[in-house]
């Protein structure tokens, strides 16, 4: 080792100069300071948080998980069902029209006097005699169910056309998203109108059947948003397909062989994630506008059964006198609408890789 | 871009036709003729009314009758009193385009005004305020709103009167009309606003010594409501929309409340009619928006 004369400009250390007694294992004090002492994060995980950190999305969160849990838990309680014409004693009570909320009819004024107990009507009753607080309550399911399940479908259908469109690419995709450009282009609340009234009459169902409890406007109104609906997600699904097929992954996936459908679910998909989720949790609000709106002109979902936006068009015959009819689904109607929209905002912020700063 | 012009001119011929065949085949896919009525007539009359219009042909030369009849501005008689739907278009479309593009017009200059100050003022008291009723105001269905307005202005105020064709108050109307555009702008509006403030040439200008004023509404300004012009053409379609509701609450004779009131008489040729009138209506406006914002921003290329 000597002969080598060290270059004057070499780092290299020289070991001469230290003693083997300086060369100690680390204890495990030392060891410990290597370790990682956060979680390590992911995306969903970061996104979360991000997601908690703003306080209108909490704040809508809150509001919604409180009115879910009320749909679910008043019938529970309220002895009266939506469509029920109230009565005391076995005998129909024709007083109880229109009352005011937490009032009770004569018929019941005499009959809590005797002892009976009665439960309040919290939101008054209707023209017809039923519990008002209770019709909005179911209202609010069917205007949530149907925004919810209208987007679900609107989902699938996107997510499968998008997906194979975006993946194939070439000649497929140009016929195919020239499909979608046609039906972008119609006027949709026209068609949906349209095919509405039309399927109203058309569609008929063995009775008995899932399809036929469901009720013929219920399952119109799905026909309807799926057939208008899935383009704008379809295109959107699309626009992340063709950016993440360039992925070195998906290459690697491709060369050893893996299927199309594989690549599609197991790779593409989860990473497109994000985008599927903020733009469905912004659908909902408005297939409940649109489903309100079909409510209100008189095509929405049949009598008996309330939507938001059917309540708020019967309570227009008597807004003079009973203008409270008209606040509660209002009311009701702008805070899903509201809260929805603040959480989709919200998920958006979090999620959206590309708002990141 | 004669090309482009070219091909979206085709692209809108041919969803008017599309939605020309969807009406058409989807209304007479409607069980009952046209004149089942409570009063039987007998088989002999039927069969000369459906002679007299056209029913007994085939379906796909009636269409391409009925396709003549509407090229020729002919839309056929309504079901219910036997007018001619064309003059009952003629006579309510004014009040249904006044009302209508007045919306427009307040939502568009109302939006980008609040739009712009929210932008400048950014965290400020005026921003918080303009944030806090925009959204608001998109969560707020029209119909709800309208009859909310009517509500406390027309019955328990008594400030203004309800519409009636011979003293035609469009104040309240065109509020419940603009809300939810005027909101939905001003959050646009606001967003391009930050963006048009944050480029290079706006920092030049100032660097230069030009005015705020003169950068505001000489630079800003004019590049922020190019975005505006995109989304005004679905706009137009949720004014017309909207405007069917917002003429039945306050019981304005337009062109929307007549589609309505069609509804629940299930007078479908005058559905059919008005759907086909509003459809292409609709078409042309996003068709004119499309043109006009590749005419205003020469950065975007025509693909």
């Amino acid at each position: 080792m000597d002969k080598l004369k060290k270059n004057p400009l070499s780092t290299q250390i020289d070991l001469s100069k230290f003693s083997g007694d300086m060369f100690v294992p680390a204890t495990e004090d030392e060891k410990r300071q290597q370790d990682v002492m956060s979680e390590s994060t992911t995306f969903f995980k970061d996104g979360m948080r991000k997601l908690f950190k703003n306080p209108l999305a909490v704040g809508s969160i809150i509001v919604l998980v409180c009115i879910i849990l009320t749909i679910i838990i008043a019938p529970m309680i309220v002895p009266y069902s939506y469509e029920e014409i109230l009565s005391v004693d076995g005998r129909r009570d024709k007083g109880a029209k229109n009352l005011a909320p937490f009032t009770y009819s004569k018929a019941e004024q005499q009959y809590i006097d005797k002892g009976g107990t009665r439960f309040p009507h919290i939101f008054g009753t209707d023209e017809q005699c039923r519990d008002y607080f209770i019709r909005v309550i179911y209202g609010t399911r069917i205007s949530l169910a149907v925004g919810f399940f209208a987007s679900v479908i609107v989902l699938i259908i996107g997510m499968l056309y998008g997906s194979i469109s975006g993946y194939l690419g070439g000649r497929v995709d140009l016929i195919m998203m020239r499909i979608v450009d046609i039906i972008y282009s119609l006027p949709d609340m026209l068609i949906i109108i349209l095919l509405k009234v039309v399927l109203d009459e058309r569609l008929r169902f063995t009775p008995g059947s899932f399809l036929d409890k469901l009720g013929t406007s219920m399952v119109s109104l799905f026909i309807v948003f799926g057939l208008l609906y899935w383009v704008g997600m379809a295109r959107l699904i699309r626009g992340q397909i063709l950016t993440i097929k360039e992925n070195e992954y998906i290459l690697a996936a491709r060369s050893i062989g893996a299927k199309p459908g594989r690549i599609i679910r197991q790779h593409i998909l989860p990473n497109c994630l994000s985008v599927i989720i903020i733009s469905t949790a912004l659908q909902i609000p408005s297939a409940i506008f649109t489903e309100s709106f079909l409510s209100f002109i008189g095509i929405g979902v049949k009598a008996p059964m309330p939507s938001l936006g059917s309540l708020a068009n019967a309570a227009r015959e008597g807004l003079q006198s009973y203008p409270y009819k008209l606040i509660f689904p209002a009311i009701m109607i702008c805070l899903i609408v509201l809260s929805l929209n603040l959480l989709g905002d919200g998920l958006r912020d979090a999620f959206d890789p590309k708002l990141r700063r | 871009m004669g090309k482009y012009i070219v091909k979206r001119v085709l692209l809108a011929v041919l969803t008017v036709f599309i939605i020309c065949a969807i009406t058409f085949f989807t209304m007479h896919a409607v069980p009952g003729g046209p004149f089942n009525r409570e009063k039987a007539l007998s088989e002999a009359t039927i069969a000369a009314l459906n002679t007299r219009y056209g029913l007994d042909k085939p379906l796909l030369e009636q269409f391409l009758l009925y396709m003549k009849g509407v090229l020729h501005g002919d839309f056929g008689v309504s079901l219910k009193n036997g007018r001619e739907i064309s003059a009952i278009i003629g006579e309510s479309f004014p009040i249904s385009a006044r009302l209508g593009l007045s919306a427009m017009v307040v939502a568009l200059i109302c939006g980008t005004i609040f739009g712009s100050t929210a932008a400048l003022m950014r965290n400020k008291l005026p921003d918080r305020i303009i944030v806090f009723f925009s959204t608001l105001f998109t969560a707020v269905p029209s119909f709800i709103l309208a009859t909310l307005l009517l509500l406390v202005f027309c019955i328990k105020l008594g400030w203004l009167p309800v519409w009636s064709p011979k003293n035609p108050n469009y104040l309240l109307p065109v509020i419940a009309l603009s809300a939810y555009p005027m909101a939905y702008i001003t959050r646009l509006s606001k967003t391009s606003m930050l963006d048009a403030l944050g480029q290079d040439y706006i920092r030049t200008a100032r660097a230069k010594g030009v005015s705020r004023f003169k950068i505001i509404f000489k630079h800003a300004l004019r590049n922020s409501l190019i975005p505006v012009i995109t989304y005004a053409g679905p706009q137009i379609a949720y004014i017309i929309t909207g405007s069917m509701v917002i003429e039945t609450i306050f019981t304005v004779g337009g062109l929307g409340s007549k589609f309505v009131s069609g509804i629940n008489n299930r007078d479908y040729t005058l559905i059919m009619a008005t759907t086909i009138f509003l459809a292409v209506l609709m078409v042309a406006a996003n068709l004119i928006c499309d043109l006009l914002y590749k005419l205003v921003d020469p950065r975007i290329k025509y693909d």
